[in-house]
């Protein structure tokens, strides 16, 4: 990567980088297809295998904690259970509420830690790709979250009474009810997995664009301008290793909301008529 | 580009506005902490979507 922008600096100046550089190329042979009058790729590109691979890891990573289910825990187990400890306890059960949160967390529980260890990809050398900056990713675990809310709030409530809940807002007089329902239909059928799944793309795409703009930039200003640039390039440089501690409190944070989020709404699915 | 900085300056004051209150109810009373995080992240994730559609709106007007 860095070689490749180096060549490119060299020939034609100091070249920003863009969206086009989180479009990899598919690994091995291309082939393409034309679809809808434009042509795709076919092949597999290094996002999805970076989900399959978390999928895996977390997958062995609690299967050896809990294998053993010890009285005593060892070390592994203990890291095991304080992770669940943390999904279960603080998404689960202070937002779902006590009586029925146990039947959610195994989604929380799954859906936060394949967040996160695909978002600390981003900074684990030799990935270095936030798995979640293609936003084709994203979508569709907003998609899921989407169905498994108002899945479970139809078969709550049935399909009426779901609806009465999520679009009629109570306390207000029925005189502003035209106003007020499709405003709520909106943000609580319509905008709320869009925003879900933007939330997530949008702030790892950033602040991956972000950290390689400031190594790109830091590196142009270092070994391709001289004098007080190059000083202005260790400050870049400085600053891009500041940025990537901001990111990993990112890359937590964003798992965390997006997880809150879902039990946010699985529980205002399940919520009776206030 | 520039619009969408100017679309994040309203998110960003909405957002600070939010924490705040927030900081200063749990101090108030902190065993209220759990009820009022909630309500935070939550009006925190409805500012937010201002700011999300606006870098949405960046790129596709792009």
């Amino acid at each position: 990567m860095s070689s490749v922008a180096t060549s490119v600096t060299r020939a034609e100046g100091f070249k920003p980088p863009s969206p086009g550089d989180f479009n990899l190329p598919p690994i091995g042979p291309d082939k393409t297809f034309e679809w809808l009058g434009e042509t795709h790729y076919l092949g597999v590109t290094k996002p999805m295998i970076q989900l399959v691979l978390v999928a895996g890891i977390v997958f062995i990573f609690f299967w050896a904690a809990s294998r053993k289910r010890a009285m005593v825990p060892s070390r592994l187990q203990y890291v095991g259970e304080q992770g669940y400890g943390f999904v279960r306890n603080s998404m689960g059960r202070d937002i779902i509420g006590s009586q029925d949160f146990l039947k959610y967390t195994p989604y929380l529980f799954a859906l936060f830690f394949f967040i996160l260890i695909n978002n600390f990809l981003g900074s684990i050398p030799f990935f270095q790709f936030p798995t979640f900056s293609r936003s084709g990713l994203v979508y569709s675990l907003a998609l899921m979250s989407w169905i498994i809310y108002n899945a479970v709030g139809i078969k709550k409530h049935g399909f009426g009474g779901y609806m009465k809940l999520m679009c009629v807002p109570s306390g207000v007089s029925p005189v502003m009810y035209p106003l007020l329902v499709p405003l709520e239909f909106m943000s609580n059928i319509l905008v709320r997995p869009v925003t879900l799944a933007l939330r997530l793309f949008a702030n790892m795409f950033a602040g991956h664009m972000l950290l390689i703009l400031f190594a790109l930039g830091g590196q142009y200003l270092i070994f391709e301008m001289a004098g007080a640039y190059s000083v202005v390039g260790v400050v870049a440089w400085l600053l891009f290793i500041l940025i990537s501690f901001l990111e990993l409190l990112i890359q937590f944070l964003q798992a965390y909301v997006f997880v809150l989020l879902n039990a946010m709404y699985i529980q205002g699915s399940l919520a009776d008529e206030h | 580009m520039i619009g969408y900085g100017l679309a994040a300056i309203g998110p960003g004051i909405g957002i600070g506005l939010i924490f705040a209150a927030y900081i200063n109810g749990v101090a108030r009373q902190p065993e209220a902490q759990g009820r009022l995080q909630t309500i935070a992240i939550l009006g925190f994730a409805l500012a937010e979507a201002l700011a999300i559609i606006g870098i949405a709106l960046a790129f596709v007007l792009n």
